[in-house]
């Protein structure tokens, strides 16, 4: 499985929860602490993400940054055939 | 904010687009408008057309558009935003002009507005955020508010009666022979979001081919207006919102276009 992770920009999240319902893995959740504004701000609760992009799709905000794993590189088809 | 390119080895694959701006929105918590700013500023960016991109602002929740997106903006007075980027077009016919503008502004007192400049072609791309209520002024009822829906206007919810039907602006621009390209999304799911990118990166593309206006509703939530919390603000839009306003192209531009 592809692993990514999530940057929360935690003064910008106003913790509207939208990401977390668009979660597919439902690794995020609201923070316990307030930030600035009062506001309980999203953050990665689980180490599932896959790097998917829905939560930062869906922010109103724009306080998402997605990472994700590069793909691993396949070895190509014609060198396996050469070897054979 | 510049995101680090990489981070524990992984790639960058989203980030926050530099054709807005670092002013954090005064919307409140999980509002459309956020969004849509978002994707259209991602679109131009995409486009790279920064430099030659100028929006008009409305009156309503969105006055301070101009705040958030780094594009030339100008600000109308309340439903005049289509006249004022009817005028900046036809002096700057080089550039791609947008105006943006909510349903109490568009659908209310700029209807004549809206529709003149449809009628006459004018080639802008509209963005309509219809959200049935009157938000920046504290949730009163809007000509796009739904039968039954309770505003602080309507408070026995609005009746046919003593307060009419609900307008429903863009099947009424799509019969206007300047509209190109009209369309309704939403962008309640990651799915929708991308739906909507897609339909307001053909809308600036139709712009230079100068063969009429683009019409882009987005059905949009007002959780403060509507006293919901946003999860049930965007169950409650996809519930009862698109039973009047369903998504999907109204009128799509004659084929060979592009």
């Amino acid at each position: 499985m592809i692993r990514g992770t999530v940057l929360v920009a935690q003064e910008i999240c106003k913790g509207c929860e939208l990401c977390v319902i668009a979660c597919p893995q439902d690794c995020l959740g609201l923070s316990e602490t307030l930030n600035k504004k009062g506001y309980r701000f999203a953050m990665l609760t689980a180490d599932s993400c896959t790097g998917c992009e829905n939560c930062a799709l869906v922010c109103p905000d724009a306080a998402l940054t997605v990472y994700r794993e590069p793909k691993p590189v396949r070895r190509p088809a014609t060198s396996v055939q050469g070897a054979a | 904010m510049t995101p680090k390119e990489r981070i524990n080895g992984y790639q960058l694959v989203y980030h926050r687009p530099d054709t807005l701006t670092d002013n954090p929105t005064h919307y409140c918590p999980g509002c459309s408008h956020g969004v849509v700013h978002r994707v259209m500023m991602e679109v131009v960016k995409e486009m790279g057309i920064q430099d030659r991109t100028v929006g008009v602002a409305p009156v309503g929740c969105a006055v301070f558009a101009y705040n958030y997106m780094n594009v030339d903006m100008q600000e109308a007075a309340h439903g005049r935003a289509t006249a004022v980027a009817t005028g900046i077009k036809r002096v700057l016919p080089d550039r791609y002009v947008f105006t943006y503008q909510g349903d109490g502004d568009l659908a209310a007192i700029g209807t004549s507005e809206t529709i003149h400049t449809v009628n006459r072609g004018e080639n802008i791309l509209i963005v309509f955020i219809n959200n049935g209520v009157y938000g920046m002024t504290g949730g009163q009822m809007a000509p796009t508010t739904l039968l039954g829906m309770k505003t602080t206007t309507s408070p026995m919810g609005r009746d046919v009666v003593t307060m009419g039907h609900p307008l429903d602006i863009t099947p009424l621009i799509a019969q206007l022979p300047g509209a190109l390209f009209v369309t309704r999304h939403s962008v309640h799911t990651p799915a929708a979001v991308r739906k909507l990118k897609k339909a307001l990166r053909l809308a600036f593309e139709y712009q230079p081919l100068n063969k009429g206006t683009c019409f882009v509703e987005v059905v949009s939530n007002c959780p403060s207006g509507w006293k919901m919390t946003p999860r049930e603000a965007n169950a409650w839009m996809e519930k009862n919102m698109f039973t009047a306003y369903p998504p999907g192209d109204v009128k799509l531009p004659p084929p060979g276009l592009n």
